[in-house]
């Protein structure tokens, strides 16, 4: 089992030079590295902006339907999920194409998936509530489906704030661990998805089983992790 | 609610008349009420734009209101703002996904507990009735509302011409199944065909209507063409579209959301700002086009007093 023992290197690598400059190789690689991380943000910039485009102009143009709040909601929520589901893409992705520099495309991608969680929420809270803290509580109390999607974006807010190379560098390893809540937030996510629809569940089950695999994937690297804390704190132990 | 209604001709004969004749001749009827109503107006039809196509809409409905002095929804909310799964989930769907459903010709099967069963061409039941518009609250399980001119017949006057025995006690409602037309009817989103059911005494109801139009002309196919139920007084779902058979039966009938979801959706689905969704409160709607889901809901959509007597001693927390 080689690779997976490569992969973890590939991990343990990030997370510990998260905060420090990228890996310096010989100049023309950097180069085309640089160049390629560029391209890739320029299209995340695009691609993640344009449902949000689409709904400003459909809001100006009014083709969002005689509900356009519903129509608002849905597609900035639908947006933070996939934005996030992609951003759980990144490490798989780094690991398997072999390509390092994916790692700096993930910031940009999670910090677009909580700018929609953000939008979703007001949505919510302005029109839906009609900025009434009494009605908006009450629902986030008694409607399951309202917990679990308030408490996955409560769980991205320190996520979105800790996100600066600053609080990497500060929270050194511990910024790591804070940041796992991102398979929290991604699951209550799709959960919230899943308990809002009403018979056609077809597309929550479609993210359902993206998550799940994007998880399963991982499961492999977090027990190979598992058993080599265990084995190192044998050895300390013997010692 | 507002009622309007116009005397068409009460002989039935459909024995003795061709349908063309006596289709004709009711809109003739029809015809001269709107020439009326246009002259006391003094003014035009009213035209909307649905996708390039315009729709002639009777003046008639020029600055109505509902009798709580609300706003009639556009017909464009009206026709591009559907729940009608059969074509589709989203909203828009059923006005994009319904252009080849054929509603003509349409035959009505009256089955079950009453003395004259049959195939019924919808013409032959549309003969004898009194044509009206009436100005409704239309308030969906999902918390939204409409308030929308439909144009229709007592339901009880259909149910009296079959003569229901004793044993009638429910009435069960069943759309049409055309997978080849209806696309989402090849998914299975709900157990299809649709099903919908009233108590008979609900269905004997004067406010419960059948309904063939919208803003006094045909109604769409994304509405529920040729012929489509409407209980104001429940939520939206209970309206089912697209009726080919009316079954009168001795037991509770499962309508298709109890079906699909026993937990959430009940028989009588009466509107209720008490009881709650499982998953949302049904205190507040959103009355469209309002952006702001602000507008207080009224026990039995607003007909209580209509209404109440049909349920006196019922528990309806349980009874939802």
């Amino acid at each position: 089992m080689a690779m997976p023992k490569k992969f973890l290197t590939f991990t343990q690598g990030w997370t510990f030079t998260a905060g420090s400059k990228p890996h310096s190789s010989p100049g023309s690689n950097t180069m085309i590295q640089k160049h390629r991380i560029l391209v890739c943000k320029m299209v995340i910039w695009v691609a993640a902006l344009s449902p949000g485009a689409w709904l400003v102009a459909g809001l100006i143009f009014n083709w969002l339907g005689p509900n356009p709040i519903e129509t608002l909601t849905h597609i900035t929520g639908m947006t933070t999920l996939v934005l996030l589901l992609v951003t759980l893409s990144i490490t798989p992705l780094r690991q398997i194409t072999g390509w390092n520099g994916a790692i700096r495309l993930r910031r940009l991608l999670g910090l677009f998936s909580f700018f929609y969680a953000l939008i979703h929420f007001n949505i919510w809270f302005v029109f839906d509530q009609v900025f009434n803290w009494r009605w908006m509580v009450e629902d986030i109390i008694e409607r399951p489906y309202i917990t679990v999607g308030f408490s996955a974006f409560v769980t991205l807010i320190p996520l979105a704030l800790t996100s600066t190379k600053g609080w990497m560098r500060r929270l050194g390893i511990r910024w790591t661990k804070i940041h796992r809540g991102v398979y929290l937030a991604a699951t209550l996510g799709v959960i919230h998805y899943y308990w809002l629809v009403k018979a056609d569940v077809r597309l929550p089950l479609l993210l359902a089983f993206c998550l799940s695999v994007l998880l399963i994937y991982r499961v492999p690297g977090w027990l190979e992790k598992r058993r080599r804390t265990i084995e190192r704190s044998h050895g300390s132990n013997i010692n | 609610m507002i009622i309007r209604s116009k005397k068409a001709s009460n002989i039935s004969s459909s024995e003795i008349t061709p349908p063309e004749i006596y289709l004709g001749r009711r809109r003739f009827i029809r015809d001269a009420g709107l020439g009326l109503a246009t002259l006391a107006l003094g003014g035009t039809t009213l035209t909307a734009e649905i996708a390039g196509q315009s729709q002639e809409i009777p003046a008639r409905f020029r600055n109505l209101k509902s009798e709580l002095g609300e706003e009639l929804n556009s017909y464009r909310d009206i026709t591009t703002y559907n729940n009608f799964y059969e074509f589709g989930t989203d909203k828009r769907d059923p006005s994009r996904n319904s252009g080849e459903f054929e509603p003509q010709p349409w035959t009505v099967s009256i089955e079950g507990h009453v003395n004259k069963p049959g195939n019924y061409e919808l013409d032959d039941l549309l003969a004898p009735v009194t044509m009206e518009d009436r100005i409704y609250r239309l308030r969906c399980v999902e918390a939204w509302s409409m308030v929308i001119p439909w144009y229709g017949f007592p339901l009880a006057e259909l149910i009296k011409r079959v003569e229901p025995t004793g044993n009638a006690k429910f009435v069960r409602f069943e759309t049409v199944h055309r997978p080849e037309q209806m696309p989402y009817q090849k998914t299975g989103v709900l157990p299809w065909p649709y099903v919908e059911g009233l108590r008979i005494d609900e269905a004997m109801h004067p406010l419960t209507t059948l309904v063939t139009g919208i803003y006094g002309t045909e109604l769409p196919n994304q509405n529920g063409a040729p012929l489509r139920l409407i209980v104001p007084w429940k939520y939206g779902f209970k309206g089912i579209k697209s009726i080919v058979k009316i079954e009168f039966v001795e037991r509770m009938p499962t309508n298709t959301w109890k079906m699909a979801n026993s937990f959430e959706y009940g028989f009588y689905s009466n509107v209720n700002p008490e009881v709650s969704h499982p998953r949302w409160s049904q205190a507040r709607e959103r009355r469209l086009p309002s952006l702001f889901k602000s507008h207080e809901t009224l026990m039995f959509n607003g007909y209580a007093e209509e209404v109440s007597h049909l349920y006196a001693g019922m528990d309806l927390h349980r009874w939802k």
